[in-house]
């Protein structure tokens, strides 16, 4: 009891109870949506939002754990990025240059055998890391606000990821990348067997061990100490001799590595996605806006938040059998998105509520022992 | 009543240290007020609670004889207290009279009305000689204005009750003889003022009564005519001060800097902010670099260290040209720096305490391998720092440099620097914001550096300091060196006459 009233105090009991408002008001906001489009079916709609992926039963799970495998991962190249204080809005790109080059080696038979997909998957990193790697050049060396370049890279990338389908791997018939071959995607390692029929893969592992890695860099490393040193406080950086210069480039060369590892894993999971040839960004980018938000930059908060909008996005399909149109899901994630924005603001409330609340615990005490005072004396 | 304030055994606790323990503040009406105490003492946290900014776990407050509430600074405005605090609160991006004006907009038909928020600033402006110029960014603005701006917040607010968080650690000299003008002139006016500061000069010129604290205790409120200043540094510090810096005669060794021709542009004018100058410092002697503030010092300093551009001349560390030498590279040729603005360059305040120390060493095979930090050194490191400067914090090397007092974030600067043992201490005011105790520590440090045979290149507003401490002074006035003196040799109204552009020596070197 006591070792959970410290807990409560310390800054990741507010951080972590600060994203769960955040959710919380949004899945609120989801629920008059509900009631307003549909209020006969509101009830069970919310309901199988709430139960997310558990609706379909190992399959559902399994399809959490695979729809948030490349959102754990654009959630942790934003969020890398804000540590060093820059904003990536370019995830969609970095993304999708990253997938074009991990299809392209995926159908190419290269003979690697079992480290084909390994290949690939390493391809896609450094596709996305020199993608992002010219929007930190830009912004180091010639003062290029890394916000107008990434946007920019977004669009650049994806007309010429479609240029270049069309000269390599196209598939006429359905406007769109030619299957990858079979030793180009991501081995199951067993995940089949727990989540039968699901398209979960290998991907979630390695996505945990990056997560544990971008963990370790930012918080133990020299590297990570001037990252975010530089975030912080730009000029104290330069006064400790700090290459600011190179820590930009570095930080959006591995906020791409990881949206391009993102590219890879949604296209070399044999389950049936191709990159489509339309003009149209790839959202798993932008999603990792507000979940670095909602997981406040830090690389198991990512994790997580990653996981939840994985399952409210599952439960929104499984909410189709309640009469609800799709696109009704996507209005409702939009909105815990929306608020997933105030987390930040929400956990500056909380930690002045803590303040006030030991102020009435030690109030009390003192009223207990004036009136224990009082009843002696009585 | 007698009092219009009253603090009554006020305590406020944070983690792992009791800032304020069983605190009593009395303040009469019509009087300036002095609150004195060691870096950390508490004073800070005090004045923040009567201005509504933390909300103490025990005593009250009275305002006339009456208890009052006060759980935030709108609170404490209805009840006519002002603040202006020790790190300035202003907008960057507004204007001063913006500033001024936030929080209490006059609107007209939804629109805000500046016509007569601007009649009355510069009416109160002109009344206490306040001058501003109300259209200027703050963010443009000098110190000194920016000061202004905040006394002139609090009186626009009708406040009748002033705290001053050490209003004068950021000015010059003339600044300071001009805030103590305006404080008495409102004091005649019948404000009652809290004024905080370490120099006991001031509280002699200023302040009636004083109220002392000591490592979060009340110790005494005494009268302030009848008690002399080491009286009242005893009771501060607990021990007798030594206001005398003693050292043994200067032997200046070899040559550890030598500048050359430097010369710096000026961004907005013709003129040159540093314009051909060139001086050396020794190994074994403490170089001071005197002059009213904003006549070329931190232009000088900036290209010295590497933080800024040099236009002309050069600059040689060691017999060594480091003139477009990067930061670390000055930094590992043996160049260290207290640098001017803490807040700016001195400190990551969202780092640790341990984590700011090892700011300039953090990439030494003594704190890392292999690119991994080694955080028991690190800690050991800070520790031991901590211990030695007497940096005073609630959690030690994993408090927040954010949550440190003002004076002990100062001292954990200085105590990085001088700890680097550097060859050349580049040190701007370095003893800003220190109590007494500690400014005699810091000055016991630098003399033991010259003595150790570095150099120490001093550069410093306070005249007492210039010449307590160096061992030669060079004096800056608009950008050029204009005198080149011995401390011993001269006399602080002499050194004016340079600092004022009055007097110049026929060839300086
Ligand atoms: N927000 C905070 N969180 C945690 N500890 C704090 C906070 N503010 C102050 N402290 C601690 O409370 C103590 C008193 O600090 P305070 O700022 O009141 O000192 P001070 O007397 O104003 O010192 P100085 O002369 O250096 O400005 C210090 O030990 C400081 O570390
Ligand atoms: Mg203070």
């Amino acid at each position: 009891m006591k070792k959970l009233k410290q807990w409560v105090k310390t800054p990741t009991f507010s951080n972590v109870s600060a994203s769960i408002a955040a959710i919380v008001m949004g899945l609120l906001f989801g629920l008059i949506i509900l009631l307003v489009t549909n209020p006969s079916q509101a009830l069970p709609g919310f309901v199988s939002i709430l139960a997310g992926g558990i609706t379909g039963g190992a399959q559902g799970l399994g399809d959490v754990l695979y729809t948030a495998t490349p959102l754990i991962l654009t959630g942790l190249s934003v969020g890398f990025a804000f540590k060093t204080g820059l904003f990536n809005i370019g995830a969609s790109g970095q993304l999708v240059v990253g997938a074009y080059v991990a299809v392209l080696l995926g159908n190419l038979d290269l003979g690697l055998g079992g480290f084909h997909w390994v290949v690939a998957f390493l391809a896609a990193m450094v596709a996305g890391a020199i993608w992002a790697g010219i929007v930190g050049f830009l912004k180091a060396y010639l003062n290029v606000h890394e916000v107008i370049s990434s946007i920019m890279l977004n669009y650049t990338g994806m007309h010429l990821v479609n240029l270049l389908i069309t000269q390599t791997v196209y598939d006429k018939l359905r406007n769109q990348t030619q299957p990858v071959l079979q030793t180009a995607n991501i081995p199951a390692m067993g995940l089949d067997k727990i989540f039968p029929d699901s398209s979960v893969n290998g991907g979630f592992f390695i996505a945990m061990i990056i997560v544990v890695i971008v963990h370790i860099i930012l918080n133990k490393t020299v590297f990570g100490y001037e990252l975010i040193a530089c975030g912080h406080n730009p000029n104290a950086s330069q006064y400790a001799g700090i290459n600011a210069k190179r820590n930009v480039v570095m930080a959006m060369v591995i906020a791409g590595a990881l949206a391009g590892a993102a590219g890879g894993m949604i296209y070399l999971a044999g389950a049936g996605k191709y990159i489509r040839v339309i003009d149209t960004l790839h959202s798993e980018g932008f999603m990792g806006i507000p979940i670095a938000l909602l997981g406040l930059s830090n690389p198991i908060g990512v994790f997580f938040a990653a996981l939840f909008i994985a399952y409210i996005n599952i439960g929104g399909f499984y909410m189709q059998l309640y009469d609800f149109v799709p696109e009704v899901i996507e209005i409702i994630i939009a909105a815990i998105i929306y608020f997933s924005a105030f987390a930040l603001i929400v956990k500056n409330i909380i930690a002045r509520y803590q303040s006030k609340a030991e102020e009435k615990e030690k109030s009390k005490a003192e009223a207990a022992e004036i009136s224990a005072e009082g009843g002696s004396q009585s | 009543m007698d009092y219009i304030i009253e603090m009554l055994g006020i305590t406020k606790e944070f983690p792992g240290v009791v800032a304020n323990d069983n605190v009593t503040l009395k303040l009469k009406p019509g009087e300036i007020h002095a609150l004195l105490g060691e870096n950390g003492a508490g004073k800070s946290t005090l004045m923040s609670i009567l201005f509504g900014l933390y909300r103490p776990e025990k005593g009250e407050i009275r305002k006339n004889g009456e208890v009052i509430h006060i759980t935030n600074p709108n609170d404490a405005n209805d009840y006519g207290i002002g603040m202006v605090h020790q790190h300035f609160k202003l907008v960057h991006n507004f204007t001063a009279l913006e500033n001024i004006m936030l929080g209490v907009e006059t609107v007209k038909r939804g629109l805000l009305d500046m016509g007569e928020a601007r009649e009355k600033v510069m009416a109160l402006s002109n009344k206490y000689q306040l001058f501003i110029d109300p259209d200027a960014l703050t963010s443009d603005i000098t110190v000194g204005m920016q000061q202004r701006v905040e006394i002139l917040k609090m009186l626009y607010r009708d406040n009748e009750i002033l705290i001053f968080d050490e209003p004068t650690a950021m000015l010059t000299p003339q600044e300071i003889i001009e805030l103590m003008s305006i404080m008495r002139s409102l004091r005649d006016e019948g404000k009652s003022i809290l004024f905080i500061t370490h120099k006991l000069e001031e509280i002699k010129q200023a302040a009636q009564r004083c109220t002392i604290l000591r490592k979060g205790k009340y110790i005494d409120t005494v009268d302030v005519a009848t008690t002399s200043k080491e009286k009242l540094s005893e009771m501060m510090v607990g021990r007798k001060v030594d206001f005398a810096v003693h050292k043994g005669v200067c032997k200046p060794g070899r040559e550890i800097l030598d500048v050359s021709h430097l010369t710096v542009l000026s961004k907005l004018s013709k003129k040159n902010v540093v314009h051909n100058v060139s001086f050396k410092v020794r190994a074994g002697e403490i170089v001071c670099v005197a002059g009213i503030d904003g006549n070329g010092q931190s232009e000088l300093v900036y290209a010295l260290t590497g933080l800024g551009p040099v236009n002309a001349g050069t600059i040689t560390l060691n017999g060594k040209d480091i003139t477009h030498s990067t930061i670390r590279h000055r930094s590992e040729m043996g160049m260290s720096h207290i640098p001017e603005d803490r807040h700016k360059h001195g400190l990551i305040l969202d780092y640790s305490l341990a984590k700011n120390l090892v700011l300039q060493s953090y990439f030494k095979e003594q704190f890392q391998k292999n690119g991994f930090l080694k955080f028991n050194e690190i800690n050991a490191y800070a520790d031991k720092l901590i211990e030695e400067f007497d940096v005073r914090t609630g959690q030690g090397g994993k408090t927040l440099a954010r949550s440190m007092s003002g004076g002990n974030q100062q001292k954990a600067i200085v105590a990085r620097e001088i700890d680097m043992n550097p060859d050349l201490l580049v040190a701007v005011q370095p003893t800003r914001g220190l109590d007494v105790g500690a400014i005699e520590y810091i000055h016991k440090q630098l003399v033991e550096q010259r003595d150790n045979g570095k150099g120490v290149l001093l550069v410093s507003l306070e005249l007492e300091e210039v010449m307590n401490v160096s061992d030669r002074i060079l004096v800056l006035y608009e950008g050029e060196i204009v005198a080149n003196v011995d401390p011993k040799k001269t006399t602080i109204q002499e050194l004016g006459l340079y600092m004022s552009g009055a007097k110049r020596e026929e060839k300086v070197v």
